[in-house]
């Protein structure tokens, strides 16, 4: 949080003099702090997620060594990092960045007004968050430490703590994940209010930038399915703490019906994450391709129907759970058909470089390479649906190599791709291209080494959260234990070009080159503010003639055409 | 293909669950090539040349369209062939089960962190005096099916024996009732695939898949000391 648009007072709307710094930056209500502090804070959860991968692959690859800053893991340290990795990556990292940053910054920008509708919900969000944040990491240090009963928080082993042998772990790990929620659902709350109802003179719905449909579309997705895990989550903590036994089959309750209730949270969450992401690239691709966006409508369609669909298919997390036998046939269509709309996208992205002018940018680097690296998630989900063949594959490395080569596109490439596309903005200063790109090559090279070699070896039959496979004749061989090295050190390779980002990133900040308002010579309203927009965002706030990808029309001089430019 | 990994197929359902892996493999794959290679071609062909302006093209036309609608459309039908042939395999493993005159019940109990099963003594029946019950092993006879009714003493465990290619939850409170035949004779892993606690690593079994003589004489030298054990469940 260290730089930030500092001239609030130049716009008289919001009437308060220059604020001091900690209200200034820790009780704002403007938009663009507030995406700030989620943006940051889940930067500093994503370095903590980070260091928790480092320790266990080093466990993992070197069984038995002194990690160099952790020491020697245990088998519940391990089961401790592996739980805390997974749900920092998606409930601290992924859903704060993508949606409640992205979100926060882009709407208002995106639709031409100047602020949230809900302004101090806002800020209470992000209060809210924070304390999550903070009850997650107070829970690393209680007496029998953190959770580590795996991010899904399965009972019993959540719910006893002579099965978890963590009993405040366990309590404060299932307090933080519904604490967040609550966050995020006061954020979803606004994004859809102020999308529909705050946007521009002449904005349209199909003039409503894709990155603004999608994060109201993944906010909808998010409100209509956390209410059943939140009830879940008040169950476990009452299973856990007051006697009640709603998922303890000794006394009556099921175990399985904690599972239901998170999985029909647990798939849409895919989807939460994954369409900012996709909306984020859609508006990179056609700035740097010089395009319209390939079928505005389709891209729209597919989004509700995916959306839709994701309600359908939770169950195949549980082919193999104990569910009826029947049930799996209907799970494994439903999730087949999902690949229906979810490849559409990337068609339609790939087809909307057909015919473009392709600059070779870093966030255009970013974009392109998560189409090409989700796509193998995409069709390795495919396996996992097919009920027959997860018979096999379910819980081996082959579902981690999967989920990952969703996620890191999602979260990773897809927060690159947006912070450095919008930099320029945020800061108003420009980016170091030299070592963007450095840091682009390093990374996704790095990542694809680390999962291509996972795939293998879930194939081959290595199981997950496992602290040492040397117990198990047929995993233990030296071939898959080298190709488990090999993944380690390529997750040492690319965080160590993780300091590159940072470094150009907070240098930038402070000496990178100024930044013009557009200096993309990109359609949508946000370039036509002030880099960095000040509290209030325009002087005058803009009218909206057209859609937001008129690039390269014919008969035009200039190969863009600026949403609110009357002609 | 998953055989190619070092992980021979020893149940009679193995080849089954392995052609599906190899009839997804091939079709996403194809489908993988195809997109990722028009995917750089285009990248490639599009890329910014002096003076070439970039096409104006909506996507809203149907003769633009066909570029989405038919790989759409062909997807589908992969979908169909997919859906088609996980749920037969499916069916066969899960939802079936396939009765014989000479099947082999057994018990199989998960808790943490060991595999107790339960054979049949010489009488060939469970629930009699002389059950043979072992930790963390589990002998079964080659060729001949076997039912086992799987439970759990505490928390969610996995059965899973990937030389079968078989895997199930046990869940505490239940009995979950599936079958196979093995068809190779050895001695295999069987993992716990569901975190089940601190000793999660520590649940590795072995299966003795034997021929029916070596069985034979397995059971006639462990039903006199497996009265005694059998009781304690």
């Amino acid at each position: 949080m260290a730089t930030a648009p500092v001239h609030h007072e130049t716009h008289d709307d919001h009437g308060h003099a220059r604020a001091g710094f900690i209200r200034h930056y820790f009780f704002s209500t403007d938009h663009k702090m507030i995406a700030m502090q989620y943006m940051f804070t889940g930067m500093a959860m994503a370095l903590i997620g980070g260091f928790f991968a480092y320790a266990f692959r080093m466990q993992l690859a070197f069984p038995g060594m002194d990690v160099p800053g952790f020491g020697v893991v245990s088998a519940n340290e391990y089961n401790h990092l592996i739980t805390n990795h997974g749900a920092i990556m998606i409930f601290w990292v992924a859903m704060p960045v993508l949606i409640a940053a992205f979100g926060n910054y882009l709407i208002p920008l995106m639709i031409g007004c100047d602020d949230m509708v809900f302004p101090k919900l806002n800020r209470l969000s992000y209060q809210i968050f924070l304390l999550s944040a903070l009850i997650l990491i107070a829970s690393f240090f209680v007496p029998g430490g953190g959770f580590a009963g795996a991010w899904t928080m399965y009972p019993p082993l959540s719910t006893k703590p002579e099965f978890g042998l963590t009993p405040l772990g366990a309590t404060l790990f299932v307090v933080a994940v519904g604490v967040e929620f609550v966050a995020f659902l006061l954020g979803g709350i606004n994004f859809v209010t102020t999308a529909m109802n705050s946007r521009a003179p002449g904005m349209r719905m199909y003039d409503i930038p894709m990155v603004v449909w999608m994060i109201v579309i993944a906010s909808i997705l998010f409100m209509g399915s956390v209410g059943p895990l939140v009830a879940g989550a008040v169950m476990l903590i009452f299973d856990q703490n007051f006697g009640t036994a709603f998922f303890d089959p000794t006394r009556g309750g099921d175990p399985v019906l904690w599972q239901h209730l998170f999985w029909f949270f647990g798939h849409p969450e895919v989807y939460v994450v994954l369409l900012p992401a996709v909306g984020i690239v859609a508006e990179i691709i056609t700035v740097f391709s010089r395009k319209k966006l390939f079928a505005y409508r389709t891209v729209l369609y597919t989004a509700f129907g995916t959306g839709v669909l994701s309600f359908m298919v939770w169950a195949h997390h549980q082919f193999i759970a104990g569910i009826d036998p029947r049930m799996a046939n209907i799970f494994t269509i439903t999730t087949l058909l999902i690949s229906i709309p979810v490849a559409e996208m990337l068609f339609v992205y790939i087809a909307t470089l057909f015919g473009g002018s392709i600059t070779f940018t870093t966030p255009m680097l970013w974009a392109l390479s998560f189409i090409a690296t989700f796509l193998i998630g995409g069709v390795t989900g495919i396996f996992l649906g097919a009920s027959g063949a997860d018979i096999y594959l379910h819980d081996t490395y082959f579902v981690l190599a999967h989920f990952h080569y969703t996620f890191f596109p999602i979260a990773i490439i897809g927060t690159f791709a947006g912070i450095t596309f919008w930099f320029p903005k945020m800061f108003g200063r420009m980016m170091n291209e030299r070592l963007g790109k450095i840091h682009f090559w390093g990374t996704v090279i790095a990542f694809n080494c680390i999962f291509i070699p996972l795939f293998v070896v879930g194939v081959a039959g290595e199981h997950r959260r496992i602290y040492d496979f040397t117990n198990f004749p047929e995993l233990a061989r030296p071939a898959l234990r080298n190709l488990d090295e090999f993944a380690t050190i390529s997750l040492l390779v690319m965080l160590a070009f993780q300091p590159i980002f940072l470094f150009n990133l907070f240098y930038s900040m402070f000496r990178g080159p100024k930044a013009p308002k557009n200096p993309w010579n990109s359609n949508t309203l946000e370039w036509s503010a002030d880099s960095p927009p000040p509290h209030g965002n325009w002087p005058e706030l803009p009218r909206v003639y057209r859609g937001p990808y008129e690039y390269s029309v014919p008969g035009r001089e200039q190969d863009y055409w600026p949403q609110n430019a009357p002609n | 293909m998953i055989e190619m990994l070092g992980l021979p197929a020893a149940s009679s359902f193995a080849d089954d669950i392995d052609m599906v892996f190899s009839v997804i493999f091939w079709i996403v794959f194809f489908w993988f090539l195809l997109a990722e290679g028009v995917f750089f071609y285009l990248i490639f062909r599009f890329r910014k040349k002096e003076g070439v302006r970039a096409q104006y093209i909506t996507g809203e036309l149907k003769s633009e369209k066909r570029w989405i609608t038919i790989p759409h459309n062909l997807i589908l039908v992969f979908d169909v062939i997919i859906v088609i042939a996980a749920v037969k395999v499916w069916y066969t493993v899960k939802q079936d089960l396939p009765d014989a005159p000479d099947k082999q019940i057994v018990r199989i109990v998960a808790q943490q962190w060991a595999w107790t099963f339960v054979h049949p003594g010489p009488d060939g029946q469970l629930d009699t005096p002389d059950d043979i019950a072992k930790i963390n092993e589990l002998h079964v006879q080659v060729d001949r099916l076997h039912h086992f009714q799987l439970e759990s003493k505490d928390v969610v465990h996995s059965f899973s024996v990937p030389v079968f290619r078989l895997k199930q939850d046990a869940i505490p409170g239940r009995v979950i009732t599936g079958w196979f035949t093995p068809t190779k004779t050895g001695e295999y892993d069987i993992q716990c695939t569901e975190i089940c606690g601190v000793g999660h690593a520590l649940m590795p079994a072995r299966i003795f898949i034997e021929t029916a003589d070596q069985h034979a004489a397995w059971v006639a030298s462990n039903s006199s000391v497996s009265v005694a054990s059998a009781t304690v469940r």
